[in-house]
């Protein structure tokens, strides 16, 4: 049988090796903490505190502002200097609220955790609510939305995303090799929440030390297995990670759990082991800072909040001349244009470049090759689509399929001609939406 | 440590291949046809690629600084207009009509419809076809080294047989690049072995064709008739070099299918009933008008999609 995949994708140079070898460590913060209320989809966090508050390490600053929200804890001690508008490595602007660092951290206690076989379904559910866990992979959607489907029971399978397709990141992989027993103890808490579900573990294969390791840690485990996908980009896409997994299909308009699937990416899955075992909110997080722009590449345990100038020194600086720098990897990350902007819980890496491919590449005319199609995982027909967007044709970009795109930018990568199209691809999806937002609102 | 650093929208990355890089591979692929045409016709047949792939590169240099546009020979599209526009070409016909038909290929067919990617029909082949309208005469005599140039498919038509090796080989009379099989075979393979071209419309294009020839052409399953239909005329060089211009045939992938579907059919029809032995560049120019029809009745359904409607009106 062959690997577990998807139809299309394509396989960009991934750059693993730059950081792959490079054991987790922490970067201490410096300067002030920076904490967005809004680090996730949905309503921005209310905040807690006022200018003047002292706060500790692991104290909520900052409490849901709905159900699909999420709470927003200080990763240091020191006190509240003020609450307001800053930037976000994603290039947005929010409130904020800013913690003087006193260099103590001093830790907030923590609650007393009841053992996971005499808590309640719910009782899990609100642990991970109460912690602010969101997707850390980078969708930042609240998990506790996920962990409560309309039909619970129709849920037959766990995945955790380890796939880790993105070039360059390698947080994930050296969580697999250093903390697999949160990853197989996050999946446990997972699989109390659905007990007719099996959890699956999934692994491109360009990572066979992470699969052996994991593939051990589980071995005595029933309900968990290690899957093995071929390695490709995007295979950690939710809906390709699902087909690749369990054969099944979903699109824009359905959730993995129409199809009786959890997805959770691997740093997610840690972050709720230690929610719910050790009663830990999210204060920290895994952030791969690589590429060829900086000097020393390496994997991070970042204290959320942390300046991304900080982390990037931590790495050994930039380099001069570093021409691009961007929150999270080449292919579907946020090409930064101010660095002084605080990691958020969704930062899962800084790749730095002294080069950029896309100034060096000029867009020529579309010769209609169809490379861009035989990349698309969604199946469509990306040179038409940009062509009916450039042109505002948003009827007939529906027509084509237009809305299911996942903005991968497989199309973008392969196209002999240069041309931006999953960029033009986005912005059409974009005002379609709203159009529809309009509409919906009448 | 510079403060400006660039921004632009995911992805950052992109593939080495350029389109030029995929018209030197075109070019590359047709070398084969080109040098047995030269060794088969003569230096005339030198001469006339020369001709058409100069006119056609100045051409399109001229047009666009004329027009003020930014000047794209660099991308080798105009090349092989010009080498595909020779290999059209029976190696009697004169140098000015070389000329002109590089002129038509490149200003007619493919500026005035706005250049590169813009064209609906291939360039080469509008053109070839504009001079066996004009001049059809000078166009259809295949004369070469004063040996009366029957065709292979001319002679099959008036009852003649013929010899399947020479025309695999190529040492038939025709225009200067589509009788060697052999050479453009060779040049197919290095097209899809470096992944310019997929077997998906050549393949069906030929299939369509061998199978309509075994019900339409009169000699049933007889192997080397339908041999010397597969070989003869321009069927080889127009299935897997023109027939496969990414511009003007359809990108979805059941298009392609439909595409080819559609060329074998005309081909076999133009064959044996048509006025002519030959109907390879008419069926394709014709094909070339249905793309914008396929790609509309072929949109594919995106990933998850047809499940999902079907279960939605259930």
């Amino acid at each position: 049988m062959g690997l577990l995949t998807f139809k299309g994708g394509v396989h960009p140079y991934d750059g693993k090796e730059l950081s792959m070898d490079r054991a987790i460590t922490a970067c201490p913060p410096r300067g002030d903490l920076i904490y967005p209320l809004s680090q996730h989809i949905g309503a921005p966090a209310l905040p807690l505190v006022k200018k003047g508050d002292r706060v500790l390490a692991g104290q909520k600053i900052a409490e849901a502002g709905g159900f699909v929200s999420a709470p927003v804890y200080a990763s240091v001690s020191g006190t509240v200097k003020a609450i307001e508008v800053h930037g976000t490595p994603t290039g947005g602007k929010g409130d904020a609220i800013v913690v003087e660092d006193d260099g103590l951290y001093e830790e907030a206690p923590l609650p007393t955790v009841k053992p996971l076989a005499e808590m309640s379904q719910e009782e899990i559910i609100q642990a991970v609510k109460e912690a602010g866990i969101v997707g850390l992979g980078g969708a930042g959607f609240p998990t506790h939305v996920k962990l409560s489907p309309k039909e619970p029971d129709k849920i037959d399978a766990v995945l955790v995303n380890c796939a880790e397709c993105e070039p360059y990141l390698t947080s994930d992989y050296r969580l697999m090799l250093e903390r697999p027993e949160k990853i197989i103890g996050g999946l446990k808490v997972m699989l109390r929440i659905f007990d007719r579900a099996a959890g699956y573990i999934c692994i491109e294969d360009n990572k066979p030390e992470a699969i052996r390791i994991l593939e051990e840690a589980c071995a005595q485990e029933t309900r968990i297995q290690v899957r093995v996908l071929k390695t490709k980009y995007p295979q950690g896409a939710e809906r390709m990670l699902i087909h690749a997994v369990t054969g099944r299909n979903l699109n824009s308009t359905m959730l993995p759990a129409d199809v009786g699937c959890i997805v959770d990416n691997c740093d997610t899955v840690c972050a709720i082991y230690d929610a719910v075992i050790l009663g830990k909110p999210l204060i920290s997080r895994v952030v791969t800072v690589s590429g060829d722009g900086v000097a020393s590449p390496g994997n991070f345990e970042c204290r959320i909040g942390t300046n991304v100038g900080v982390l990037l020194e931590a790495a050994g600086g930039l380099k001069d001349g570093a021409k691009k720098v961007i929150a999270g990897g080449p292919m579907m990350g946020f090409a930064m244009y101010d660095l002084d902007v605080p990691t958020t819980k969704t930062t899962s890496a800084i790749t730095c470049f002294l080069h950029d491919a896309v100034e060096e590449s000029p867009s020529t005319a579309c010769i209609n090759c169809g490379r861009c199609v035989n990349a698309c995982s969604e199946g469509l027909v990306p040179a038409r689509l940009s062509q009916f967007a450039e042109k505002g044709d948003l009827e007939t970009f529906e027509k084509w399929h237009g809305m299911e795109c996942v903005e991968c930018g497989c199309c973008s990568y392969v196209c002999p001609a240069k041309r931006p199209l999953a960029q033009v691809i986005r912005n059409a999806r974009r005002m379609a939406m709203a159009a529809r937002k309009k509409q919906g609102g009448r | 440590m510079n403060d400006l650093r660039n921004v632009s929208s995911s992805p950052h990355v992109r593939a080495a291949e350029s389109s030029a890089d995929l018209m030197r591979w075109v070019l590359i692929a047709l070398l084969p046809a080109a040098l047995f045409g030269i060794w088969h016709f003569g230096p005339k047949a030198l001469l006339l690629i020369a001709v058409t792939v100069l006119v056609c590169v100045a051409s399109e240099y001229l047009y666009e600084k004329g027009m003020h546009k930014p000047v794209t020979i660099a991308d080798g599209s105009a090349a092989v207009t010009g080498l595909l526009l020779a290999l059209n070409l029976p190696v009697g016909a004169p140098w000015w009509m070389a000329v002109l038909g590089g002129i038509f290929a490149i200003v007619v067919v493919k500026q005035l419809f706005g250049g590169l990617g813009q064209n609906f029909m291939n360039p080469a082949l509008a053109a070839r076809c504009f001079l066996l309208i004009s001049f059809a005469g000078r166009l259809t005599d295949f004369t070469y080294d004063a040996v009366s140039g029957a065709t292979p498919l001319a002679a099959m038509r008036a009852g003649e047989s013929v010899d399947l090796t020479s025309m695999f080989l190529g040492t038939t009379a025709g225009t200067i690049g589509e009788t060697s099989a052999a050479a453009i075979l060779l040049g197919a393979v290095i097209l899809l072995a470096k992944k310019v071209i997929t077997l998906r419309i050549p393949g069906i294009y030929l299939l369509t064709f061998v199978i309509f020839m075994a019900l339409f052409g009169g000699h049933g399953l007889d192997l080397s008739y339908l041999a010397a239909q597969l070989f003869g005329g321009g069927l080889m060089l127009g299935a897997w070099f023109m027939a496969t211009d990414y511009v003007t045939s359809p990108i979805t992938p059941a298009g392609q299918v439909v595409y080819g579907v559609c060329l074998g059919l005309l081909t076999g029809v133009f064959r044996c009933f048509g006025a002519s032995a030959e109907g390879v560049s008419y069926a394709i120019i014709l094909s070339n008008l249905l793309v914008p029809l396929i790609e509309r009745i072929t949109i594919p359904a995106a990933f998850g999609v047809a499940k999902a409607k079907r279960g939605k009106k259930a």
